[in-house]
């Protein structure tokens, strides 16, 4: 028989070839970006009614709202996108093949901030439409890229954790909500920062923080990835 | 082509595996046999890197356990119950994304391969989630030879198979094996191993207590020898 | 079953000796804030407490990296002593903030910076011992304990400099007088041998507590261990 010539795949090819994976499961299925999209509907339809969001309080509380959309949305995500690992020992099958832990890591970080970054640049339009407001704001947009980065960073490392116990989905946003918070606080302020046109200066503290929370957080996911799928 | 010397693997205070020690030549097919909760399934995990040794050495193709664990992965292939398929892709899917990870040179050729040795050729554009429970398990021992390996580890292969499945499991199996490699296997379904292994250990209380080869057997056949060394 | 070491014992005398010290010179000693009146009293063992809780959570944090590295479960007992110790003393510090904030403020909780992270913390630690109990396998529980603090200390010390950062986006409840809560009374010299004194008295509790907790830890792990004896 023909030996396949075997090389040591590199962490990029790795990472590449988990990112395409999902991305093609994902194509077939829909189910994780319909899940987050309808979800995300529902959060803002709620909302309106529960804050009442005529336009003086919308002024206030749009970054807010789409904040806690984005978030809530992106458990159901993060969930699912290691779930899917987790049902037929598929996390057994990546780490039996030859690469590297951390590339399992950042590619489910990838293709998770795939979906993820895809339902908020729909809900986007969605929220404009249903208030009348453009958000189509580069600002903004680079805010919820850079918070976006370190939610799924943080929560891809918590859920890797959350699937491997009992109570598994229920547990995810008890453990990542109190972890997440000051990425949610320097996003929210950058967010308003820039829906409210205000000057960059006032902005840049916020943003800087997020930029930072960023590098600290896959820093330590990094290092401590191993741990969590390593028996 | 396996060496394990004085294993001792500890969960919390529990003690699984008590210095056990193993050899396997290469291309000898061994059946691991042992009651439930002897520790078979955390040896297997051990073997494949998917678990620590808590003491003791572990070798495999001449490379070390944990530390030399990625050379030990390029040249191993594991099958367990669980298929460790993605439901959402196709065969060929699947098994193009392995052999990415494998970083396989020249996949198509090796996969359209595979699918043949398996049976599913005529399935290779259908998703995981339409076949059957055996039909996912041979896919799985695909995925499982996929990049040639030298050391073959079966944990329970025939889990929620029926009969007819397990036939074809069985051919598969056989196949696999033939090619020269080193396998270890546990499985509840002594027949079936007796038919396919050329050496029979029985893994009980965390060490290997009985040892045997086909021809060791002699007139006797495995069941008694697996009784009798339990009784011991 | 080993009796509590002398010098153990002897902290725990000293222990309860200088917690009725402290009450004395809070309760007693120390002169009345002109202000606030009497309720101010409870700032000695507010600080304290809080000051507690942080030394908890540093010892948490640290014992999570020393645990990853030696991977050795004495390392996770002393994790789930700092752990449980420092929820205990900022439930304290929070109740005590309550107590204080309400005569004075007229509200039973403020959004101030310290009394939120304080909070949120304690919420990290309700979701540590909820990660925890749903893990059976003793040594991924202590692993999965041991990163989830690390997390958490990374994220907490900045959770205060985040709120603290952007607190105007944070509805303000007390205004101007939020400065009051940042220490903005002058403490005079009575009040500061009540204050450092509780300060010490607490940080020798802290260590009395810690070691009877580790102490009560490592006895429950031998009691399981005898208990596994005894079953096999």
């Amino acid at each position: 028989m023909n030996s396949p010539s075997l090389a040591r795949s590199s962490f990029v090819k790795a990472v590449a070839a988990i990112v395409q994976k999902d991305l093609a499961a994902e194509y077939r299925s829909r189910e994780l970006l319909s899940s987050m999209m309808v979800f995300a509907l529902l959060v803002i339809f709620i909302f309106n009614y529960a804050l009442n969001l005529e336009p003086s309080v919308r002024a206030k509380v749009t970054a807010g709202v789409l904040w806690v959309t984005f978030v809530f949305a992106g458990t159901i995500g993060l969930n699912r996108s290691m779930a899917v690992e987790k049902d037929r020992g598929c996390l057994d099958g990546l780490l039996l093949a030859p690469v590297d832990r951390t590339a399992i890591f950042f590619g489910k970080v990838i293709s998770t901030l795939i979906f993820m970054l895809l339902v908020e640049v729909i809900m986007l339009p969605f929220y404009g439409l249903f208030y009348n407001v453009n958000l189509f704001n580069p600002g903004l947009l680079l805010v919820m890229l850079l918070g976006s980065i370190g939610y799924v960073v943080v929560g891809t490392l918590l859920s890797s954790m959350a699937v491997q116990t009992r109570t598994r989905d229920i547990l995810l946003p008890i453990i990542l909500f109190p972890i997440i918070i000051p990425i949610l606080l320097s996003a929210l302020d950058a967010s308003n920062g820039f829906l409210n046109h205000l000057e960059f200066d006032l902005i840049q503290p916020a943003l800087g923080l997020l930029v930072a929370l960023d590098v600290i957080f896959t820093a330590v996911s990094f290092m401590v990835f191993d741990y969590v799928v390593e028996e | 082509m396996i060496e394990v010397r004085k294993l001792v693997k500890r969960f919390g205070l529990k003690t699984v595996l008590r210095g056990l020690d193993f050899d396997v030549q290469p291309g000898e097919f061994v059946a691991l046999l042992g009651p439930n909760g002897a520790g078979k399934t955390t040896f297997l995990r051990i073997l494949s890197s998917l678990a620590r040794p808590s003491l003791g050495e572990v070798k495999i193709a001449g490379y070390r356990l944990p530390g030399q664990a990625a050379a030990v992965r390029a040249r191993l292939g594991v099958v367990s119950h669980m298929p460790l398929l993605y439901a959402d892709l196709t065969a060929e899917e699947n098994l193009r994304f392995y052999a990415r990870l494998y970083g396989l040179q020249n996949p198509e050729p090796r996969i359209a391969e595979v699918l043949e040795m398996v049976g599913l050729e005529g399935r290779r554009k259908d998703l995981v989630r339409t076949y059957s429970r055996g039909m996912q398990q041979r896919l799985a021992i695909g995925r499982a030879v996929l990049h040639d390996p030298d050391v073959m580890l079966f944990d329970e292969p025939y889990t929620g198979l029926d009969q007819d499945a397990s036939t074809m499991l069985d051919i598969v199996l056989k196949s696999v094996a033939s090619q020269g490699r080193t396998v270890v296997m546990t499985s509840h379904d002594l027949a079936r191993a007796e038919d396919l292994a050329t050496r029979f250990d029985v893994l009980s209380h965390g060490v290997i207590t009985a040892s045997t080869s086909r021809e060791g057997l002699g007139s006797s056949n495995v069941l008694t020898f697996y009784k009798q060394s339990l009784d011991a | 079953m080993q009796p509590k070491p002398k010098a153990l014992l002897a902290l725990d005398a000293v222990s309860f000796i200088l917690l009725g010290i402290s009450t004395y010179l809070a309760l007693v000693y120390a002169p009345t804030e002109a202000i606030m009146g009497d309720v101010q009293r409870v700032f000695y063992f507010h600080v304290a407490t809080a000051w507690v809780g942080m030394l908890g959570f540093v010892a948490a944090g640290v014992t999570g990296i020393v645990y990853l590295r030696t991977q050795n479960l004495k390392w996770d007992i002393v994790e789930i002593a700092a752990v449980e110790i420092s929820l205990v003393f900022f439930f304290i510090t929070i109740v005590l903030g309550s107590i204080w904030a309400r005569p004075v403020w007229n509200t039973w909780w403020t959004w101030d910076p310290r009394l939120t992270t304080a909070a949120i913390t304690e919420l990290i630690y309700i979701a540590y011992f909820m990660l925890r109990q749903g893990i059976e396998d003793p040594d991924r529980r202590a692993r999965f304990g041991a990163v989830y603090t690390l997390v958490g200390a990374v994220s907490v010390p900045i959770t205060f400099m985040a709120i603290r950062l952007f607190r105007t986006i944070h509805p303000v409840v007390i205004g101007t007088q939020s400065a009051a809560a940042q220490g903005g009374f002058a403490m005079t010299g009575g009040m500061k041998v009540a204050f450092f004194f509780a300060l010490f008295a607490f940080t020798v509790i802290f260590i009395d507590l810690f070691w009877n907790r580790i102490r009560m830890g490592n006895l429950a792990a031998k009691v399981e261990q005898l208990r596994l004896k005894l079953s096999q």
